[in-house]
C-alpha cells in the first residue's frame, strides 16, 4: 500500500519534470517568445502553434486509446471531466485568463518553471497568481 | 501580418510539444489524471485530500530548470518585458481566470483538445482570442502605457 503511494508520487514528479522540460525545450518558458506568438499584427512567431500541435499529436491517440478503461496503470480510477457544456463562467474565466496571459506572456506552467529557477519576476507573478486562485471562491459567490 | 523567420523555431517547438504531449499521456495512463497545471495548483490551495500527488507534480515542474541545466549545461535566459505592476495584475487575472475556467493552456489547450472536449475548444478559443486582443491593445494602441 505504502509502496504504491510512493510509486504514484514518483510518477507525478516524473510527469511534472517531463512537462517542465518540454516547456523549456519548446521555448514557451520565455515570455518574449509567447508574446511573439500573441502579437499577430507585428512580426509573428508561429512557434507556439507547433508546440500545441506536437503535444496534441501525442495526447490525442493516448486519450483515444483510454476509452473503455476505468483504472489507470497504478490502480487509481481515471478522473476525466464529465461536463461538456460551454457555460458563461467557462468563457468568462478563459477571457480573464487570456488578458493576463497577454499582459505578461506567462501562463501557469511556464510561470512555475521560471519560479523554480528562482527568477524574481516569475516568483512575483506566481505569488499574484496564488492570490488570484485564493480569491476565486469569494468571487465565485458573486457570480451566482 | 508577417512571419518572423528569424525567431520561428519549428524544431524545438515540435520537440518540446511532443514532450508535453507525452507527459499528458503518461499522467492519464499511469495516474488517471489530467495534466492541468492550474488545476493541480488550485486543488492544492483548496486542500484537496490528494495533496501529496499534487505536490510531487508541482515539484517536478519546479525542478525542470535545474535538471535542464544539469543535462545541457546552459541556464534559462528568459526575457520578462512586463513591469512589476503589470506582472502582479497579470498574475491575479491568470489565477482568477483559470479557476473560473477550470483550466489553462495545459488542461484545456492540450489535454482538453486531445479529448475533443467542446468545453476545452471554447475555452482555448476564448483565452487565445483574449491574448491576441490584449497584445494588440498594449503593443499597438496603447504604446505609451507603463
Amino acid at each position: 500500500m505504502k509502496r504504491l503511494q510512493i510509486m504514484r508520487a514518483l510518477s507525478a514528479f516524473g510527469v511534472g519534470l517531463l512537462f517542465g522540460l518540454g516547456l523549456i525545450v519548446s521555448g514557451m518558458a520565455d515570455p518574449a517568445k509567447v508574446l511573439g506568438f500573441l502579437d499577430l499584427s507585428g512580426a509573428w512567431d508561429p512557434s507556439l502553434a507547433l508546440v500545441m500541435a506536437g503535444a496534441i499529436a501525442v495526447a490525442l491517440p493516448a486519450f483515444t486509446a483510454l476509452r473503455g478503461r476505468h483504472r489507470a496503470l497504478l490502480g487509481d480510477p481515471i478522473h476525466l471531466p464529465g461536463t461538456r457544456h460551454v457555460t458563461p463562467r467557462l468563457v468568462f474565466g478563459s477571457l480573464v485568463f487570456g488578458v493576463g496571459w497577454g499582459l505578461a506572456g506567462l501562463c501557469p506552467g511556464p510561470a512555475l518553471v521560471l519560479a523554480g529557477a528562482g527568477l524574481a519576476p516569475a516568483l512575483l507573478f506566481v505569488a499574484a497568481m496564488v492570490v488570484g486562485m485564493l480569491l476565486y471562491p469569494r468571487l465565485d459567490r458573486l457570480f451566482q | 501580418m508577417s512571419i518572423d523567420w528569424q525567431v520561428f523555431s519549428p524544431g524545438p517547438a515540435l520537440a518540446g510539444g511532443l514532450m508535453i504531449g507525452a507527459a499528458a499521456a503518461w499522467f492519464v495512463w499511469v495516474n488517471g489524471r489530467i495534466a492541468g497545471i492550474s488545476g493541480m495548483l488550485g486543488g492544492l490551495l483548496e486542500r484537496q485530500p490528494d495533496a501529496w500527488l499534487r505536490l510531487a507534480f508541482l515539484a517536478g515542474l519546479l525542478a525542470a530548470p535545474w535538471v535542464y541545466g544539469l543535462v545541457t549545461g546552459s541556464t534559462l535566459a528568459p526575457t520578462f518585458g512586463a513591469s512589476m505592476l503589470r506582472l502582479v495584475i497579470a498574475g491575479v487575472l491568470v489565477g482568477v481566470g483559470t479557476r473560473f475556467a477550470s483550466g489553462c493552456t495545459s488542461g484545456h489547450g492540450v489535454c482538453g483538445l486531445a479529448r475533443r472536449s467542446p468545453r476545452s475548444l471554447a475555452a482555448t478559443l476564448a483565452f487565445m482570442g483574449a491574448g491576441f486582443a490584449t497584445v494588440y491593445l498594449f503593443n499597438h494602441l496603447l504604446q505609451a502605457m507603463p
